[in-house]
């Protein structure tokens, strides 16, 4: 809740800021002339300043909530209490008091530190010392190095002094002590506003993590490993889609007896996800290579014979006309009209195919694989591997937009026709 | 036999609902190898469907062409044909566009390309030959299909409102290229139109058309494309024959829509 406060207060923050500052080096074009924005689709421009800044902020704020040492200590969030305290508890039995002071060392998860030498002190009760890892609570029985125990009728009454009764509790120094329904006291450090590693780590833990499993590997592969396989199922997958599914697509545009016979199974098939065929295939194909490529080429297949015929059936009629009456022969049409005016639409066709396929690849290896971005991160959420996880997401991410910009990339390459004709 | 024959051509077709259409009923016209016809009617009179015909897109119901003392079956490279617009192939360059006839029949590049710089110079468009289409204007585009149309040397162009898109200017322009191109190959031509004085201006021989069914109502011999070769059109129009008969087709034309008004209100 107070990452998101923060975040909508940076947001706004930020746009009266630049607001300000744009004022002051304002451009004279066009756009500046326009009384009436509000509406005009044309006048709104992605404001640079904001993507930079909107990025930068969720760095920020992973960083202050995550204590990142690549911020500045006063930009962090209040961290979690860590070092020694110690309170006093008073103990009562058989009509007579006695207190004792309990010794807490809190440390981080990743440490085994030593606990506080203590001297037991006098009285029936005697002093505690006991370890406790920030984030966590610890029950601690006080009266098991006590003179008079609970089962011989000792009761814990105060805390620092502060009347306490079961299921009560007393704030100290660095904690709060509640006591139990039991009578147990227990301990709980003070958490502050940080989130603990497990939940999420800090942005430098997962780079490290990144160097570290792209050099040793992670569940006997290595990051490029897994990357590398998602992508060579994807691709794999998406060729032998979209090797049947043009054709079929051609066919289903050029004649009537196969537009008739496939359009009941294509628009069948296209609204199923693929990701609802993963329990068939498994059945079907095992876990293995031939379910995977098997399930993108149904998730390439139905979409490349959808671009492709309506590239096809796209075709302006006055085109062919002007080709039949230059003398062109069936064949020539489809080499020089049908083929090249279909190109747009396929093309569009296979990116839309690419980010399917990606999103189910890593869907189906989160179900059942060796190898893989999705089996990666599933693997590592099961060891509680939050860093492996976001690197996953993140990396995932990464490679489906890289897809994509190359797709689009081709295609202005490759058609730079399209939408003018 | 040289020439274009329309021989007593009817067209009829059903409809999904049971009734059926007579888009046109009769027709019959016989070109001369070099004649300029241009064709003129109130929309639904069948102009575009006769025009389809003698491209051998459509196979009419009765009556047939004969085209140099051959019947005409189906689409082909002897009778080239012009569009109003988007017709062109955008994945070519303006040059291949120009070749597409010529690279179809197999011809060599080098007697392809002569042929393709030729036409070009004729439609003043050498500098572009390079560029894609769509960086083209619409007045330039428009060139681009004459040109691509004359690269097969075809015996007949069909030209279905070819300068229907273009502004008013460009438009001029255009129809002094046509006359001009007219002159120079002595090809036969069919134009379909929508504007009067472009069917006058073009039209050595003139054909108004009936709806309903579609029919020849009358048709015209004018000297005004003949004047129009060598002359600025706008010289052509200041001619008093000129405004008499634009006047008496113009009047011919609202007769026959306010026809078509009045039946579709007493049908109503």
């Amino acid at each position: 809740m107070i990452p998101f406060l923060v975040y909508i207060a940076i947001f706004v923050a930020a746009f009266y800021v630049v607001s300000y500052i744009a004022q002051k080096t304002a451009k004279r074009d066009y756009t500046s002339l326009k009384t009436v924005t509000f509406g005009d689709e044309s006048a709104v421009r992605s404001n640079r300043a904001a993507s930079f800044i909107s990025i930068v902020t969720l760095f920020v704020i992973w960083g202050a909530f995550t204590g990142s040492k690549m911020l500045p200590g006063f930009m962090h969030a209040p961290g979690p209490f860590f070092g020694d305290t110690s309170f006093t508890y008073t103990a009562e039995a058989n009509g007579q008091r006695d207190d004792a002071e309990v010794h807490f060392r809190v440390h981080r998860p990743d440490e085994t530190p030593e606990p506080i030498e203590i001297d037991p002190g006098e009285g029936f009760a005697k002093n505690d010392s006991e370890l406790v890892v920030a984030w966590r609570s610890k029950l601690l029985r006080v009266d098991r190095n006590d003179e008079i125990s609970k089962s011989d009728g000792a009761t814990v009454v105060a805390i620092n002094g502060e009347p306490i009764a079961p299921g009560g509790s007393v704030a100290v120094n660095g904690g709060i002590v509640t006591l139990s329904d039991k009578g147990t006291p227990s301990f709980e450090p003070d958490s502050g506003l940080q989130m603990e590693p497990i939940w999420l780590p800090s942005p430098e833990g997962v780079v490290l993590r990144t160097v570290e499993i792209a050099s040793t590997g992670f569940q006997g592969s290595t990051l490029w490993e897994h990357l590398g396989f998602s992508l060579y199922r994807v691709l794999l997958g998406f060729l032998c889609g979209a090797l049947v599914g043009i054709p079929l697509g051609y066919a289903m545009g050029l004649s009537d007896w196969f537009r008739g016979w496939f359009d009941p199974i294509v628009e069948f098939m296209r609204p199923v996800p693929p990701l609802a065929l993963i329990p068939l295939v498994i059945i079907w194909a095992g876990i293995g290579e031939t379910g995977k490529i098997i399930l993108l080429f149904l998730a390439a297949l139905w979409i490349m014979a959808i671009s492709a015929r309506s590239g096809v059936s796209g075709v302006k009629i006055s085109k062919v006309h002007a080709a039949y009456s230059l003398g062109a022969s069936k064949w020539q049409i489809m080499r020089h009209v049908i083929i090249p005016n279909s190109l747009p639409e396929i093309f569009t066709g296979a990116r839309v195919a690419m980010g399917v396929c990606w999103g189910t690849v890593v869907a189906a290896e989160l179900v059942a694989a060796e190898k893989g971005a999705g089996k990666m991160i599933v693997a590592a959420s099961k060891f509680q591997n939050t860093d492996i996880v976001i690197m996953g997401i993140i990396l995932i991410g990464i490679i489906g937009f890289g897809i994509d910009v190359l797709m689009r990339y081709a295609e202005k390459i490759l058609v730079p026709w399209k939408g003018k004709g | 036999m040289s020439g274009l024959s329309i021989d007593n051509i009817s067209m009829r077709f059903d409809l999904p609902d049971g009734g059926h259409v007579q888009a046109l009923k009769d027709v019959s016209l016989d070109l001369q190898a070099g004649e300029l016809l241009s064709v003129l009617g109130p929309s639904g009179c069948g102009k575009t469907t006769l025009l389809n015909i003698v491209a051998g897109f459509l196979a009419p119901t009765e009556g047939q062409i004969v085209l140099n003392g051959h019947q005409v079956t189906g689409p082909d490279a002897e009778r080239g044909m012009v569009f109003q617009q988007g017709a062109l192939f955008e994945w070519m360059s303006v040059r291949d566009n120009v070749g597409f006839g010529p690279s179809m029949k197999g011809m060599p590049s080098k007697e392809k390309a002569e042929i393709v710089d030729h036409l070009l110079d004729v439609v003043g468009l050498q500098d572009f030959k390079e560029k894609a289409v769509y960086e083209l204007s619409g007045g330039m585009q428009q060139r681009v299909s004459l040109a691509r149309c004359l690269a097969n040397d075809p015996d007949v162009i069909l030209m279905d409102e070819p300068l229907g898109a273009l502004d008013a200017l460009t438009r001029e322009k255009m129809q002094s290229l046509v006359l001009k191109l007219w002159k120079e190959t002595g090809k036969t031509i069919i134009l379909i139109t929508h504007s009067v004085e472009e069917a006058l201006l073009l039209g050595e021989r003139l054909l108004v058309m009936a709806p309903r069914p579609g029919r020849i109502h009358k048709e015209y011999r004018l000297p005004f494309a003949d004047l129009g070769v060598g002359q600025d059109l706008r010289e052509v129009k200041k001619h008093p024959d000129f405004a008499v008969k634009r006047e008496e087709i113009l009047g011919m034309i609202w007769d026959m829509e306010e026809e078509i008004m009045g039946r579709s209100e007493d049908a109503a």
